[in-house]
């Protein structure tokens, strides 16, 4: 699993970025017309792609994609229990 | 007491279904007049639908429900309310607490008195629910037509700021007659309940837990009906997670318990929750995309009614052909879930 992944496929999902858009340090809450619902469509992404649900503490937790990025990672290595 | 064998023992169908869209179609143009500063376009990309309808003032679930049978009539003119002999509905936005609204419509319809009915105020979940009793009381010899109404005025429960329930929910109404059939194409349903996701998703203030006050009414003054029906509260977040964690193994027990595999499967439909939901699941849940049937964008999340309202307009486009198995997964409030696999 690498972040050039995470990142490529968080390009993919949304219509409105392009490749290069985003990078490790971006601050996914200052995305361009973020919304609430963003933060569900990383939650489903993520899932889909890594099979790692995260929570609502875990997702406030992070404020970059990097982060997003280090918890879904850890938790597929099994830093936490997938609930 | 032995059971005498009789030729209910047989099966059931669903004979008709109709469904009913109230008049005010509101698009994403007009809906986001009512927020400053928004766009069409995000509200679309809010929730993925482009279109939900509006019932207008004092309209409930149950007058939806009865535009939808009517059109049912008309549809099918050789059917008879005469031959209904049970009687279930599903509504969130009950006439009365109590009685029934299955019994007030029992009334409007001049049904039999020999007619049973009950109420099943299942959410989304509801039309399954209703399904799976009228399933049970066919080939249990207990009723021979039953009609299922449905009604649901979600708008009327929505504060007018919040801006991804209005996106997301609309109203509508269907109605439903399932009967005796020799051919059995309801197959068996599977259920499950997570109630400790009760909290998630409901209705605030819409019972007797923690009924509206004047404080209630005095904040809500400014609304249509100062919510006097109560406020629909949804974590989004936990709907989802609930729905990503569940619905996939729930299908897979389905599948199991009618004895089928995922490619025998002609089609597959799904509650209409939301677009990402159902994108979600339907790549979880490894459905091919011309397999899973959704309409989602063209009149959001109806509760009870989205997956008869899937279904007919699947086939008024001609796409379910005779003998095909579609699966059917409910899934919403309480949190509850409920499947089973129909022949067409």
């Amino acid at each position: 699993m690498e972040i050039v992944d995470f990142i490529a496929a968080i390009e993919e999902e949304f219509e409105d970025l392009n490749p290069g858009d985003v990078s490790p340090n971006s601050v996914f809450r200052d995305m361009e017309g973020w919304s609430s619902m963003h933060a569900l469509i990383f939650v489903a992404l993520i899932d889909s792609k890594y099979d790692v649900l995260l929570n609502g503490d875990e997702l406030k937790s992070c404020v970059t994609i990097k982060d997003l990025f280090d918890i879904t990672f850890l938790k597929i290595n099994g830093g936490g229990a997938n609930t | 007491m032995k059971r005498l064998a009789n030729k209910f023992d047989l099966g059931s169908s669903i004979q008709y279904l109709s469904y009913y869209l109230p008049q005010l179609a509101m698009d994403n143009n007009l809906l986001a007049e009512q927020f400053v500063g928004k766009k069409a376009k995000e509200l679309f990309d809010i929730s993925g639908v482009k279109t939900r309808h509006v019932a207008a003032k004092g309209v409930l679930g149950s007058d939806l429900a009865i535009s939808a049978l009517e059109l049912l009539q008309k549809e099918h003119p050789n059917f008879s309310l005469k031959e209904i002999d049970f009687l279930i509905v599903s509504t969130l936005v009950l006439d009365y607490n109590s009685p029934t609204t299955a019994s007030v419509l029992h009334h409007k319809l001049g049904l039999s008195s020999a007619c049973g009915t009950i109420d099943l105020p299942q959410g989304c979940s509801g039309f399954l629910y209703s399904l799976s009793v009228a399933e049970a009381m066919i080939t249990a010899g207990n009723a021979r037509n039953v009609l299922i109404l449905l009604g649901e005025v979600p708008t009327k429960a929505i504060h007018s700021e919040d801006i991804v329930l209005r996106s997301i929910f609309g109203d509508a109404g269907a109605a439903i007659v399932v009967s005796e059939n020799p051919t059995k194409s309801i197959g068996k349903f599977t259920f499950a309940t997570f109630g400790d996701g009760f909290d998630f998703l409901k209705v605030e203030r819409g019972g007797g837990r923690n009924p509206i006050d004047e404080a209630w009414i005095k904040k809500y003054s400014d609304q249509e009906n100062q919510l006097s029906f109560g406020r629909i509260e949804m974590n989004g977040l936990e709907v989802l997670r609930f729905a990503l964690k569940e619905i996939p193994g729930f299908l897979d027990q389905t599948l199991v318990k009618n004895g089928l595999t995922l490619s025998e499967i002609d089609f597959f439909i799904f509650h209409q929750a939301s677009a990402m939901i159902l994108k979600s699941l339907q790549r979880k849940c490894n459905i091919p995309e011309h397999k899973f049937i959704s309409n989602f964008e063209d009149v959001g999340n109806t509760v009870s009614c989205s997956i008869p309202i899937a279904l007919k307009k699947a086939a008024e486009l001609g796409n379910l052909k005779k003998g095909n198995k579609i699966v059917l997964i409910g899934f919403g409030i309480g949190f509850s879930c409920i499947g089973t696999v129909i022949e067409w």
